[in-house]
């Protein structure tokens, strides 16, 4: 289970988190909606410990990773895989090398069985024989599906998706949709994906909250969401240009 | 006035913090060196990259360094009919100051801004942030090979382009001012001390420092896409410049007195 209490992280004087509370169940796939610069990417930054919040707590199965050093949160990290907005892929290494990284710096497997958990990770996110190419030369959907190899190859338990359909066409969009919901059912992991796409937050979530003004003002499942009488909630899933977000 | 001294005063803490964090960086940096995992296959690949591709570059300007050291001090040392000290003056010229200089200023160019500017997209387009999200620590991914193929390479060039200047001052001494090749060739031999040759190389491992920390610091700390990349490059090519220039004054005033 991961709990965050009253998370609070600021930028110089840009207050982003303010008094965030936010628990997801373990096995349960949350999906945190919010407007783009609404400090989505860096509560999941903060998560995986990338960013030190300036105070509250984020608890994973109990442990305060805020008060962890380098060396316990690699070890969280390992238990831990992310999908980036732009897949971020290591441009000096194939895309083999790319998805079998974390095995080949900490699992001390030999090459063979890497090269295997490297090729089943790929057929998971349909991607066959493109260990060896480099990934300059896969097309942005392709980019965002070996990332997501990248992700599960160590089969985490905890999955973090940063807006996984963002610059994808929208077939594309529905196909990775699928792939992290065929994930989640297979790897019974617990995700966190954060999105503005709301096609993308009703087809994947167990559970969405809603980030705004630095806080969790609602959460509930998909159907709750849609049902919210909270009008914030109400303009920014029926993607309304005025309403109280930007009056 | 109050607003100036304001500015002053934030500009100076700015540079102290700057100045930290590349000293911290390059502490980092060389500790990392003698902490397992070692990252072979990157340390050669950067060796090859710094190395081997900067030869060419090298080779010129030694060479032209040399020949220029010898027309310019023959037009003085003529004068005075002591020809014989042109061999020990480009020598020692090459092997104390400007063989180290040259080739450390030649590299903080070209593989300077080349590492910042790779470190600095890697850092913008997230990838640093997915090595930490891996448990992979990227002053030890990242840095610590270039340390180790700069440290390695930069004396190696350094030595290369002291024997290509004396070379060049050669050819042009032989072939242009009538002075025999044995005498040359004796003259250098007798006018250089292996310490010398030594504190020339003792520099250059400093200048390979200098170079790896600011240009690596500048693309670790790099922000706001290509402009911000491009950025980083210049002000890594720029300050490593000043620095090397500064240490190298330093180190030469050191070297005189001891």
């Amino acid at each position: 289970m991961i709990e965050i209490i009253n998370l609070c992280k600021s930028f110089d004087e840009y207050q982003v988190l303010e008094n965030l509370n936010l628990t997801i169940e373990k096995g349960q796939t949350q999906v945190i909606i919010g407007r783009s610069g609404c400090g989505k990417s860096v509560l999941l930054k903060t998560i995986i410990g990338l960013l030190k919040p300036d105070s509250g707590q984020v608890l994973i199965d109990t442990h305060d990773i805020t008060r962890f050093n380098e060396e316990g949160l690699n070890r969280l990290r390992l238990r831990c895989g992310m999908l980036f907005q732009g897949a971020a892929l290591f441009d000096s290494l194939s895309v083999g090398e790319n998805v079998g990284f974390v095995l080949r710096e900490h699992s001390g497997l030999d090459e063979a069985s890497v090269a295997g958990r490297v090729s089943e990770s790929l057929g998971l996110v349909d991607l066959v024989g493109v260990e060896n190419l480099p990934p300059a030369e896969l097309s942005g959907g392709m980019k965002k599906r070996v990332g997501l190899a990248r992700a599960i190859c160590a089969r985490p338990d905890i999955i973090l998706y940063d807006e996984p359909t963002t610059g994808v066409d929208p077939i594309m969009a529905d196909a990775i949709n699928t792939l992290i919901r065929q994930l989640h059912d297979k790897l019974e992991v617990t995700s966190i994906a954060v999105t503005h796409d709301m096609v993308n937050a009703y087809k994947i979530a167990d559970r969405i909250s809603m980030l705004y003004d630095g806080r969790i003002i609602e959460s509930g499942t998909p159907e709750e969401i849609k049902k919210s009488r909270n009008p914030v909630v109400q303009q920014f899933i029926a993607g309304k240009a005025h309403g109280p977000i930007t009056d | 006035m109050k607003d100036y001294l304001s500015r002053l005063g934030k500009k100076f803490l700015n540079s102290l913090y700057y100045a930290g964090g590349i000293c911290t960086l390059g502490t980092k940096a060389v500790f990392g060196l003698f902490v397992p995992p070692f990252k072979g296959k990157q340390v050669l690949s950067q060796m090859n990259k710094i190395g081997l591709e900067s030869l060419f570059i090298v080779f010129l300007c030694s060479l032209f360094t040399g020949i220029v050291l010898v027309f310019q001090s023959a037009y003085q040392l003529q004068k005075l009919g002591a020809k014989e000290l042109i061999a020990p003056l480009v020598a020692l010229s090459m092997c104390r100051e400007l063989g180290p200089v040259f080739t450390a200023l030649i590299i903080a160019g070209r593989a300077g801004a080349s590492i910042s500017a790779e470190v600095g997209t890697m850092k913008v387009t997230e990838q640093i942030d997915a090595l930490q999200t891996m448990a992979v620590n990227p002053v030890k991914y990242l840095v610590c090979p270039r340390l180790l193929a700069l440290i390695t390479m930069l004396p190696l060039l350094t030595i290369y382009a002291n024997a290509i200047g004396i070379f060049g001052g050669y050819s042009i001494a032989v072939w242009k001012l009538g002075i025999t090749s044995s005498m040359y060739i004796n003259s250098t031999f007798e006018a250089l001390a292996l310490k010398d040759i030594f504190s020339g190389l003792l520099k250059s491992v400093i200048f390979a420092l200098i170079i790896c920390s600011v240009s690596c610091y500048e693309g670790l700390t790099a922000r706001g896409g290509a402009e911000g990349v491009g950025r980083a490059t210049t002000l890594a090519v720029v300050i490593s410049f000043i620095l090397i220039i500064s240490a190298d004054c330093l180190f030469t005033a050191f070297f005189y007195f001891v």
